[in-house]
């Protein structure tokens, strides 16, 4: 039974990972998000438990793990949206450049203007495709050149080609996937630093999402990426370090991604990403 | 092949069953529930043959003359009596009220659902504004009595019936725009400030726009709520005998309590002008629910 375990994991491997793909990465990549013994409460119950996590600049970090498991949870402590939600508490420290978000002198809505966010429903506003994409530029005051950063975001989102002569209709008209790359241009467009994606080619047909993942690998090149999936295979594909989270909010491994998928020091990852369990 | 089975013959259960009963009770339970949805429209259709034939008595038989009606403020006269004045009267009352209580309903329902923490005094306030849009509306025109009229002394004046009535509709308002916030998905709230939003940069540019059509639809309704009402009006002190056009602050008469009036005086006459004034009533009252309609299909969309 070992061994077959073993064999699954080198042939997911084989066929789904190019496991030595870098961005031209430096070799010790600056750390822009650090997380310190991170703790979420909702209500009563805990949703993670005391992570550590050191995210590289201009690299894709993938969260994996099972339902539950708080990886959502813990993107949505990056850019505090949950401050939102009113019984969460969050307690330890989580960096952004060295500056700990949760300090009481730290504004959240311009936090979020550092780090844009994408989300599992493509959720578009029912504006025009050239207000969606200009909403934070618009909301953030940067009047200036509006329309070449809405071309440039919609180009940078791999949408100009589809809708640059079309910027006037809806953007609820475009189809799902479609929809989803606006949503990404509408995130980059203020230029943030920061990229979180919340499962993001989760609610699209595997065309679709495979542009997004396509998309991801350039959006690389300028900004830093975090991304939560519940698709190892996606994870193997487009991350450089792999993050597993287990069920009780718990981080239980974090490394490179070729580390994780062809040798995890925790035998739990192993068997997460075997498939015995999630 | 057989069709027995160890469970018995497989045909015999298809046909050799008898669910006529059964069957006869599904037909007579959807005929009553066809019979009740048609109560109410039946109930309409025979209000509405019932005012034109009066209309059409009173324009047939006393001779009263349509133009003189709608043109032509009240008169102790019955041929002379017009009801432009009520008109004028209600289409003040209308402006007002809808100023009075659209700002104060949107607002209100803008931070019950959008700012407001989920504690108990905001589920307090919530079951008590669903309590006032059930309040008998003479309740109503005796609160306005007391404090607009009586104790801040504006008297018997339109503004005051105008505030009564949004007294009477404020709650609905609420209630409606309550319903059309909560039908704005929370992905655009989140989608609005994770881009760097403020909470009321969020609620203008994104969820008040989405939800403005059934806004405006339960304003709508709300305000052909209230241009239909008496009783308030008659608390705070109607004009009987109205002959002049009244102002914001002059005493008045509207549409409703002119028909008041006419119904309620002896002479056979008046019942025709009544009659025709309810014509015209329903006119505007249909015409309002056909707009509240339009702007519901037209500009509400679902996400």
């Amino acid at each position: 039974m070992a061994s077959n375990t073993t064999n699954d994991t080198e042939s997911l491997i084989s066929t789904e990972v190019s496991v030595d793909r870098t961005h031209d990465q430096p070799a010790s990549p600056e750390t822009v998000v650090e997380a310190t013994d991170i703790d979420v409460y909702y209500g009563d119950e805990q949703a993670l438990d005391g992570i550590d996590i050191e995210i590289p600049e201009r690299q894709v970090t993938a969260i994996i793990g099972p339902s539950g498991c708080g990886k959502s949870t813990f993107l949505r402590c990056v850019n505090r949206m949950n401050d939102q939600i009113d019984a969460c508490r969050v307690s330890g420290e989580l960096d952004f450049h060295d500056k700990n978000v949760y300090d009481d002198d730290v504004d959240p809505v311009a936090l979020r203007r550092k780090i844009g966010m994408v989300f599992q429903k493509p959720n578009p506003f029912p504006k025009s495709i050239r207000d969606n994409v200009a909403y934070g530029l618009n909301v953030q005051g940067k009047t200036e050149g509006v329309d070449e950063r809405v071309e440039r975001a919609l180009r940078g989102a791999a949408l100009w080609d589809e809708v640059g002569d079309q910027l006037d209709s809806s953007g609820l008209d475009l189809s799902g996937g479609q929809q989803q790359r606006l949503c990404i241009a509408r995130a980059i467009a203020p230029d943030p630093e920061v990229l979180l994606m919340d499962e993001p080619t989760s609610a699209l047909d595997p065309v679709a999402a495979s542009k997004v993942e396509d998309l991801i690998d350039e959006l690389v090149e300028e900004y830093t990426v975090i991304i939560v999936t519940h698709n190892m295979q996606q994870a193997a594909r487009i991350s450089d370090k792999t993050a597993v989270f287990l069920t009780g909010g718990e981080l239980v491994e974090f490394d490179d991604t070729a580390t994780i998928f062809e040798d995890p020091a925790d035998e739990r990852v192993e068997d997460y990403i075997t498939g015995k369990f999630g | 092949m057989s069709a027995d089975t160890e469970r018995g013959n497989v045909r015999e259960w298809m046909s050799d069953v008898d669910l006529r009963w059964v069957k006869r009770k599904n037909r007579l339970f959807h005929i009553a529930l066809v019979g009740a949805s048609l109560f109410g429209v039946v109930m309409l259709a025979l209000l509405i043959a019932d005012v034109i034939l009066d209309t059409l008595i009173g324009v047939v038989v006393f001779e009263i003359d349509i133009g003189t009606f709608l043109t032509r403020a009240g008169s102790s006269d019955w041929a002379n009596a017009g009801f432009l004045g009520a008109m004028i009267g209600s289409a003040w009352l209308l402006v007002f009220t809808l100023f009075f209580s659209f700002f104060l309903g949107v607002g209100t329902a803008v931070y019950l659902e959008e700012y407001a923490p989920d504690t108990r005094t905001t589920r307090l306030i919530e079951a008590n504004l669903t309590n006032l849009a059930g309040v008998p509306s003479v309740v109503y025109g005796l609160l306005a009595l007391g404090v607009f009229v009586n104790a801040m002394r504006l008297g018997p004046i339109l503004i005051a019936g105008a505030l009564a009535l949004a007294l009477l509709v404020t709650p609905i308002v609420i209630v409606a725009s309550q319903e059309a916030l909560r039908a704005v998905p929370d992905g655009m709230r989140n989608g609005s400030l994770a881009t760097g939003a403020t909470q009321w940069q969020t609620v203008r540019g994104v969820v008040l726009p989405s939800a403005m059509p059934g806004i405006v639809t339960g304003t709508i309704l709300a305000l052909a709520r209230a241009i239909g009402e008496t009783a308030p009006l008659l608390m705070v002190g109607t004009v009987w005998g109205m002959r002049h056009y009244p102002g914001p602050f002059d005493r008045f008469g509207a549409m409703p309590t002119q028909i008041y009036e006419w119904a309620f005086l002896p002479e056979i006459e008046l019942q025709y002008l009544a009659a025709m004034g309810i014509a015209v009533l329903m006119t505007i009252l249909l015409a309002m629910y056909g707009v509240a309609f339009f702007v519901r299909n037209r500009y509400e969309r679902s996400y």
